[in-house]
């Protein structure tokens, strides 16, 4: 059941991944980053409301306030990332995006250690481990809720992309950007909206992992950034649908190597699956393949 | 005026949550500040403050590069150790091991533009080759230096062969994925490599008998092997191959019409550039005379990534220029130590914003039919 509520999170994460990739064709490799952005400002924010008394007074308002805040400031720097660092970079060669996205995560990563330190932080709040049966499967009410909301973001997206104006014009660029800026498509504000909308889901995941785990750390956003990204390219990347697929059977792979194989190797896993759905398939499960064209 | 109070405003809103309302208001001040006297500066400033501007450098001081300064440096290099401190002289043989790993990561992203994320692999593979090849067989560094060379570059080409039917991004997150699975085995085959505690007592080089084990002679050692290195690389670069490698670069698809197998001189790239991180790892065992998976991670690709960007991606003489850079910086600036690292990711950004094509830039030699 661990692997199917980290699967979930490995999921939302690589919706972030995937709708950029989409769209820009560019690996945003400090997505990673905004999600272990998000699990901090979590803890920080929920700090904030315990000492405050609101969490005590009212715990799903300060929890609710808690994943509001934080999203809204992981888009604000999903949103200041892609002005600053890729945006100038449209244009240009491949690899400079790509190096610019390294830089960006090595900043945010040194950025977060230097601001609070280098040691663990701890998640104000502990849930207990009180056990719901479901099915003949025995989850904990962490899980549950986890799992639940995961579902629910992924469902949201998958009917804002697929019903509303915004969702539209989003396909419409991630098929063709210069036909889309034709017919009247801001290409900047769907990028930009790309962007908040990748960075606040994996805030939402970066504050869930903290309460599920009770610890996190600066580097932890570059580990389950690999994760997402391969949960992204196992499910094939450009599409939503093949992220939730791919971030699902990521989890519950990793957890039963973990259980079955090896424990000490449960990081490999993910890297091990990456190379061999790239070396094998490298447009993934549900996704498709382009010609290149000279 | 405007906009700089926006943008300094939307800094310390951002930093507001991480450090609170005094810090941020510091932060406003600083960036308001900063952003304004870089204004001011590029208003009434000499040109030199523009950073895209470097024609003095480019017509001045490149063309004479070969003829007069390029042999003052090497006479430079040679006396160094007769008035440096043992400490300097450290630093100097890390820079010197550095600027292999960082010509020889130019071979592969600069010339056939490959992009790799995981070179320290091969780096960590040379270093183990010998660490496991002197304690547990007790071969000398010498006889060692060619297998462990090779080893690498044959890992290298074992990689390569699938991972090239990839292109651009994904061969970079495979490339990754490898660097990341080898330093993961390091730390785990505890029977094989000592795990995370390492390998330890591993002998220096020995030349007739003499131990080079002393900094001066590491030094010199060091120093032999780069003036090989760029030698040979820029011998190389100019011939067949070399040309090949940057008409893939250029447009594989042209390369491939014209008659070059790609996969092929793609691989011999590979096997070249990761030739010289295997060489890097033997002198770096050597050199600490203990090694563990920690000197080998996905930070350390990056630094020697950032080396190859920093002087100019496709310049052996700016990647050597760019591992200096990267090595000597952080040492003379102590102070900001801490900031080392997020002063490298900003400086990434900032490059490849501006100077895409790298302090000296990548360049383009013309070859004519004689």
């Amino acid at each position: 059941m661990n692997g199917l509520t980290i699967g979930s999170v490995y999921a939302i994460i690589a919706l972030g991944y995937t709708m950029v990739y989409g769209i820009l064709e560019l690996i945003n490799f400090a997505h990673g980053e905004i999600y272990m952005l998000g699990a901090y400002l979590g803890i920080i924010f929920l700090g904030i409301f315990t000492a405050m008394g609101l969490t005590a007074s009212n715990l799903p308002l300060a929890l609710l306030l808690t994943i509001i805040l934080s999203t809204v400031f992981c888009a604000a720097y999903g949103v200041t990332m892609e002005k600053v660092a890729y945006k100038p970079l449209r244009n240009a060669p491949r690899l400079s995006p790509l190096i610019s996205a390294i830089g960006v995560s090595i900043f945010l990563q040194n950025y977060v250690m230097l601001t609070q330190g280098a040691t663990d932080k701890v998640f104000p709040l502990s849930f207990g481990e009180s056990h719901l049966r479901f099915l003949n499967v025995e989850i904990t009410q962490l899980q549950a809720i986890i799992t639940i909301i995961s579902a629910l973001l992924m469902f949201g997206l998958h009917l804002f992309i697929k019903k509303t104006l915004v969702g539209k014009a989003m396909r419409a660029t991630a098929q063709d950007k210069t036909m889309a800026s034709l017919v009247g498509i801001n290409i900047d504000n769907v990028i930009a909206i790309t962007f908040v909308i990748g960075s606040g889901l994996a805030a939402v995941a970066g504050v869930m992992v903290a309460a599920y785990y009770g610890l996190v750390n600066y580097s932890i956003g570059y580990i389950a950034g690999i994760k997402a990204f391969t949960a992204a390219v196992l499910g094939g990347i450009g599409s939503v649908p093949g992220a939730m697929l791919g971030g699902i059977i990521l989890g519950v792979v990793e957890s039963l190597g973990a259980a079955y194989v090896s424990s000490e190797y449960k990081d490999a896993y993910a890297f091990i699956i990456l190379l061999i759905i790239l070396l094998i398939k490298p447009s993934g499960i549900l996704g498709m393949t382009s010609e290149e064209k000279v | 005026m405007k906009r700089t109070l926006l943008i300094a405003l939307w800094a310390s809103f951002l930093f507001l949550p991480f450090k609170g309302v005094t810090a941020a208001a510091i932060l406003f001040a600083a960036v308001f500040t900063g952003l304004t006297t870089i204004q001011l500066a590029r208003k009434v400033g000499p040109k030199f403050l523009n950073i895209q501007n470097y024609a003095f450098f480019q017509t001045s001081v490149l063309p004479h590069f070969r003829s007069s300064i390029l042999p003052f440096l090497l006479v430079v290099f040679l006396i160094l150790p007769a008035v440096l401190k043992d400490y300097y002289l450290d630093v100097l043989i890390m820079a010197g091991i550095y600027v292999l790993l960082a010509v020889g990561l130019n071979v592969i992203v600069g010339f056939a533009g490959l992009l790799t994320l995981g070179f320290a692999a091969f780096y960590a593979i040379g270093a183990y080759t010998y660490a496991i090849l002197n304690t547990k067989l007790g071969l000398g560094f010498w006889p060692s230096l060619p297998l462990a060379a090779s080893f690498a570059a044959m890992t290298g080409v074992l990689l390569a062969i699938p991972a090239l039917r990839l292109k651009g991004d994904y061969l970079a997150i495979v490339t990754l994925g490898f660097g990341e699975i080898v330093r993961l085995v390091l730390n785990n085959w505890d029977s094989f490599t000592n795990g995370p505690n390492g390998i330890t007592g591993i002998e220096p080089p020995f030349f007739f008998g003499f131990s080079l084990g002393s900094l001066k002679a590491y030094y010199y050692l060091v120093f032999l092997f780069v003036i090989v290195s760029v030698i040979v690389i820029r011998r190389v670069e100019a011939s067949r191959i070399g040309r090949a490698w940057i008409a893939i670069k250029e447009n594989e698809i042209a390369a491939a019409t014209m008659g070059i197998d790609t996969t092929k001189y793609k691989l011999y790239a590979f096997a070249f550039g990761t030739f010289w991180a295997g060489a890097a790892g033997i002198l770096f065992a050597a050199k600490m005379r203990f090694i563990s998976p920690e000197s080998f991670t996905f930070m350390e690709s990056v630094l020697i990534l950032s080396m190859v960007i920093l002087g100019g991606l496709g310049n052996t003489y700016g990647a050597v220029f760019g591992a200096f850079i990267l090595v000597l910086l952080p040492e003379m600036l102590r102070e900001v130590q801490q900031y080392r690292m997020l002063l490298l990711g900003m400086g990434l950004v900032i490059l490849m914003v501006f100077r895409p094509q790298g302090l000296i830039g990548g360049t383009k030699r013309v070859h004519t039919g004689n």
